[in-house]
């Protein structure tokens, strides 16, 4: 790693005047980040740590919303969504390791997305709202492809907004090295109509399965996916699988989700 | 440079470090703890997993300045304090749950803190605990018989093979 100040602030306010200096960068739990520093392929001159931020930190549950901490960490959310919103606390058990569970957060997953994180899929799928230390953020309008986001520099994810669905389920096709999902879906029913979005997939990152959706809108069932699939160009085709077998996979999965929601 | 300071093992400690100092260098370099290991220094093997205020961690993956005030142990105080080993030490030993024992301080912590959380995991939780403590040697297969053990349960797990 290259070297860096590194500074610790406890409150949302003092982050963000941190991230205003020249070169500043936002570390959540560093699951990724570190990882990325020590290959060198960012140099930071400060890293505002936001894990002493007590404000960012917790899952609440009231009145149909499930809100979590941009600070919290996947073993957090697994616990503690649990009962409010099992899908997602099932997502969250799954993320990585226990140890890698007990750092990374919420918030640093939804800043980064991966393009085959889990986490956006869940963000995605239900229509979160992510709040952001200066605004609220539709997730529809937040995930802008591959490792991009509507973030701005040096705007943080101070919580995320999970309106609680009537069923749900997200299962994922682990590449079984790193983790992270070959091919992951999460399907969630609402009374309104059904959201499907996929992860790990595309190159343009996560994404809505709108046929699928229309589909299950209609008739929730596995069923009703049956001669839908999406096309293979513009999937990531890599030595893990083939631009074609992770479209096979969105079929497949998509089904599955359903029948374990 | 800045001076941070923590309990290891119970023990108030304190030293120099860089912002980029990761934690194992901290406990490796600074404080000369060998007993945990840099296996990939890339966050997929876990020899490194020690426990910040009771949640494991990578410790190749966290900041020295992060655990700054934190309560960090580490495999060098598990044992107890007569110099007896800890009951999921003495279980990997009985159980023969290490070959090179590289990976060993990890797995140690890793079941540690599984047991701290579910003192009774079944089998595939245990295995699901342990997917990211890589060992090339035992085929996990004594590593998980050691955890069964070390949690009461081999009797009926060996009577039900």
């Amino acid at each position: 790693m290259y070297e860096f100040e590194f500074v610790k602030p406890t409150t949302v306010a003092d982050a963000v005047a941190a991230l205003g200096e020249e070169e500043a960068q936002a570390l959540g739990g560093g699951q990724t980040l570190i990882p990325t520093l020590k290959q060198r392929l960012a140099m930071p001159a400060t890293l505002v740590s936001l894990t002493g931020i007590a404000e960012m930190k917790g899952v609440k549950a009231e009145g149909g919303t499930v809100t979590i901490g941009g600070g919290t960490t996947h073993g957090t959310v697994a616990k503690e969504a649990a009962s409010a919103y099992p899908a997602l606390a099932a997502l969250a058990s799954n993320i990585g390791d226990p140890a890698v569970r007990n750092r990374g957060t919420i918030g640093g997953s939804l800043a980064n997305n991966d393009p085959s994180a889990c986490y956006p899929a869940a963000a995605l799928a239900s229509g979160a709202t992510i709040v952001t230390s200066s605004r609220e953020i539709a997730a529809d309008d937040y995930f802008q492809g591959m490792f991009t986001t509507a973030l701005e520099d040096g705007e943080i994810v101070t919580a995320v907004r999970f309106p609680v669905p009537e069923k749900a389920a997200y299962i994922k096709f682990e590449q079984p090295a790193s983790r992270f999902a070959l091919v992951g879906v999460f399907v969630a029913k609402y009374a309104d109509g059904v959201r499907v979005a996929v992860t790990g997939a595309s190159e343009e990152g996560v994404f809505r399965w709108s046929e699928a959706e229309a589909a299950l809108s209609a008739n929730f069932s596995a069923a009703a996916l049956e001669g839908l699939s999406v096309p293979a160009d513009g999937m990531i085709g890599d030595l893990h699988g083939s631009k074609e077998y992770r479209a096979h996979l969105v079929g497949v999965l998509t089904k599955r989700a359903v029948a374990a929601a | 440079m800045t001076k941070i300071s923590m309990k290891v093992n119970g023990k108030e400690v304190s030293g120099e470090v860089e912002g980029r100092t990761l934690l194992v260098s901290f406990l490796r370099d600074t404080l000369g703890m060998t007993g945990t290991h840099v296996g990939c220094d890339t966050s997929q093997c876990g020899a490194c997993v020690v426990h910040v205020d009771g949640a494991a961690v990578k410790s190749c993956t966290m900041l020295a300045m992060e655990a700054e005030g934190a309560e960090v142990a580490t495999i060098e105080g598990q044992a107890n304090a007569d110099g007896t080993l800890s009951v999921v030490q003495q279980a990997f030993q009985d159980h023969h749950g290490l070959q090179c024992g590289f990976c060993t301080p990890g797995m140690v912590m890793s079941a540690t803190a599984l047991l701290k959380d579910n003192p009774k995991p079944s089998e595939a939780e245990i295995r699901h605990y342990l997917e990211g403590n890589i060992c090339r040697c035992t085929g996990y297969h004594n590593i998980v018989k050691a955890i069964l053990a070390a949690s009461g349960q081999l009797e009926g797990a060996i009577a039900a093979e």
